[in-house]
């Protein structure tokens, strides 16, 4: 698996100004709409694609998004109730580790302090 | 030899009146797409062999980023090329059967579905609207009359920086909202997607909007002039357009939500 394959074949200029028509579409494009978008109807064989631990992608196309998005400020659309509903539980998955995280090594303080008093 | 077992691919589901498919065309494992008719309906099946495409493959191959690429790009080509003619209910990718029998079954289960579903995306496309913030203009320096020594150029000229840039992002985030809500008034339906990450939509342009639209196909035109028109308006945020797609994102219910 190469980074090269992930790379977008349309890269956007990055001064403003009118288009010059449709681009093709990108492999992110593509990706985004076949493994999350399309109807989902029981085959024989179940994949459920979510449940399949698509890391590369998911980190790429959701995750990554999500995090780097808020780290910039970009989170208006976070909003939105059309955002997918997998990206929302990540993001509430996320914040429920980092308050785990936090209470876990609070317990280990409060221990380590009644086992000195005691 | 024994033949390998197969498996029956479905990309998508059509009306009756999908016609022939183009001949010559190379589907997902290299096979040429084919027709199911049932209850009205043309499912746009193709074979595949088990060692691939069977469930243990499937789960390995599904993780292999180029194996993915080149089977999602299959996928695609062939819904796109039956998007041509008329109206196509996208499946997502690897819906499998054990044989055609399987299909002929969902068809005749879910007709009332996909008919709803082909009603909806009927004489329009799916169409593709990014937007990114375009990086600001650094600021001009000015030694002379800003800085005492260069510890405080330094500083003076990053708060210009900061200052410049949390401009340009507030700027694009408007900018990309007006965008949003203004091609909406041009389209039947609009979705939000998550910004693409960083390494897909190019290092140095943040993505601030991308969004699908579903378009009637007599307002395709004024559409796109549209996006050009908002391109050449907003100024803090370079536009890109895709499509016209298959109507991937307003097809019908997923186990995600579904489209408005």
């Amino acid at each position: 698996m190469t980074q090269g394959s992930l790379a977008p074949s349309e890269s956007p200029a990055l001064s403003p100004g009118p288009l010059s028509g449709p681009q093709p579409a990108n492999l992110g494009d593509i990706l985004e709409r076949v493994l999350d978008k399309g109807i989902v109807i029981a085959g024989d064989i179940r994949v459920n694609l979510l449940d399949i631990e698509l890391l590369t992608i998911k980190l790429r196309l959701v995750i990554a998004s999500l995090d780097t998005a808020s780290q910039v400020g970009i989170n208006w659309w976070k909003a939105d109730p059309w955002l997918s509903a997998d990206a929302a539980n990540g993001s509430d998955k996320r914040a429920l580790e980092e308050e785990n995280r936090q209470l876990r090594s609070r317990v280990r303080a409060l221990e380590s302090r009644s086992r000195h008093d005691g | 030899m024994t033949a390998e077992r197969g498996w029956v691919w479905m990309y998508g589901v059509a009306g009756d009146d999908l016609g022939a498919l183009a001949d010559g065309m190379a589907g997902v494992g290299g096979g040429p797409p084919r027709t199911i008719t049932a209850a009205g309906l043309t499912a746009i099946v193709g074979d595949v062999g088990d060692r691939e495409y069977g469930e243990v493959a499937l789960r390995r191959n599904l993780e292999d980023l180029d194996w993915l690429a080149r089977t999602a790009r299959a996928h695609h080509a062939v819904l796109a090329a039956a998007a041509e003619r008329g109206p196509v209910v996208p499946m997502r990718l690897a819906t499998l059967f054990a044989s055609d029998a399987g299909v002929t079954d969902t068809l005749q289960d879910r007709a009332g579905d996909f008919r709803r579903a082909l009603s909806v995306i009927s004489a329009r496309s799916e169409w593709g609207v990014k937007a990114y913030a375009v990086k600001p203009a650094d600021p001009v320096a000015d030694p002379g009359r800003l800085a005492s020594g260069p510890g405080a150029a330094y500083l003076q000229r990053r708060r210009a920086e900061l200052s410049a840039s949390s401009d340009a992002r507030s700027e694009a985030l408007a900018s990309a909202q007006a965008v949003y809500a203004e091609l909406g008034r041009l389209a039947a339906s609009a979705r939000l997607y998550p910004p693409q990450a960083p390494d897909l939509a190019g290092p140095s342009a943040p993505m601030v909007l991308n969004a699908a639209y579903l378009v009637s196909d007599d307002q395709a035109t004024e559409f796109t002039a549209a996006v050009s028109e908002l391109a050449a308006r907003h100024r803090s945020v370079q536009l890109a357009l895709t499509g016209p797609w298959p109507a991937y994102s307003f097809a019908g219910q997923g186990d995600g939500p579904g489209p408005r």
